[in-house]
């Protein structure tokens, strides 16, 4: 999930050892991909920034493979309690992650509005002090100018 | 969780990890490095000899950790700021050819929190039968869950501040620009009128 950077939003590929592509998304904001590895070996995954001008990304990603080992060979329903227990837990803790990317997120978004706003506001404030004393200058010198043609014309 | 990055040049690679909970947080890290090796074109098994240093900042900017590590090694340190925190893996060997073509991977396996305990080893530590075992770890994952929930709860005043604080200013920035607007108009038209009453136009 992309936290941070212009349109939250991010390339990703990933290979298997033999180059063959998994997966592929173009500028995705977030995502998740499940597979089972039919091989061995190193697998890559990229996440690419290229179209970006220059805005920098945060991205958050994480990598759940197989299952937990099981602590004890025994099996006996004490165990099997825990073990449900155990994955409940991750289940929440896993749930409280999501909010938290979420939570960064925002903040992100409400930063970079923030910045925004502020620049608008200076700017439009400039511009407005600028064009009320522009408008009474200009509306002198044309009282100024048309003044000398009638006084011509008269005469 | 796990996850392996190649990297290039000067062997240098930067990591920026979102740190979690309130509360002093265990976090520790693994890795191993293997240079590749022209010749053979492939990366060689292990890189003996190669120093890397590991640097970590916290959000304030404070340098947490400093330390020269071998080719492999394992770092840990401890966290008590949330936010984000910057791990920079650099190799300052001048021995190993790290120029033109050359590449570095670097194998990095980052575990925070309650992922950092060993329970096997726990175990036989603390001498722990089955049961005594199970629920530590259960305790462990409901302490992160505790540590987190304080976190949002921290989060959200923060936020709750930072809206009235946003509340306030967009107030006494439409007032002020109210103010100038008029005071803009008033200054025109005393201005103009003025500027007339010179020309005799009115």
């Amino acid at each position: 999930q992309v936290i941070t950077g212009g349109h939250y939003d991010v390339d990703c590929r990933l290979e298997d050892p033999d180059g063959i592509v998994l997966y592929k998304e173009m500028k995705k904001q977030y995502d998740s991909f499940t597979f089972t590895a039919s091989r061995n070996g190193t697998y890559k995954f990229c996440f690419s920034n290229e179209f970006s001008t220059f805005t920098h990304k945060t991205v958050y990603f994480d990598f759940q493979v197989g299952e937990d080992p099981p602590l004890f060979p025994s099996e006996n329903r004490m165990e099997s309690a825990c073990v449900s227990i155990h994955e409940a837990l991750k289940s929440v803790i896993d749930y409280q992650t999501h909010f938290r990317l979420r939570e960064a997120q925002g903040r992100s978004r409400a930063e970079d509005l923030n910045t925004r706003v502020a620049y608008w506001s200076i700017g439009e404030a400039v511009i407005l002090l600028v064009v009320s004393i522009g408008q009474v200058f200009l509306l002198k010198s044309f009282f100024s100018d048309k003044r000398t043609t009638t006084t011509r014309v008269a005469s | 969780g796990a996850g392996g990055t190649p990297g290039k040049g000067d062997g240098g690679a930067g990591l920026g990890v979102t740190g979690m909970e309130i509360g002093p947080s265990p976090f520790s890290g693994n890795y191993r490095t293997q240079l590749w090796d022209k010749q053979s074109e492939s990366f060689l098994p292990s890189t003996p000899g190669l120093g890397m240093h590991v640097e970590v900042k916290d959000p304030d900017g404070k340098v947490v950790l400093s330390r020269q590590y071998g080719s492999e090694g394992r770092f840990t340190f401890t966290s008590h700021t949330p936010g984000e925190h910057q791990i920079c893996l650099h190799s300052n060997s001048t021995r190993m050819a790290l120029f033109a073509g050359g590449k570095l991977r670097v194998h990095l396996d980052i575990q925070v929190g309650e992922h950092t305990n060993n329970y096997p080893e726990i175990a036989a530590k603390d001498k722990l039968t089955e049961l005594q075992l199970r629920a530590r770890q259960l305790l462990d994952q409901v302490e992160q869950i505790q540590k987190e929930q304080n976190y949002q709860r921290y989060r959200e005043e923060r936020f709750r501040m930072t809206s009235e604080s946003t509340n306030q200013r967009v107030l006494w920035w439409s007032i002020a620009q109210t103010i100038i607007l008029i005071l803009t108009g008033i200054w025109q038209m005393r201005h103009l009128k003025s500027f007339f009453e010179a020309k005799k136009l009115v």
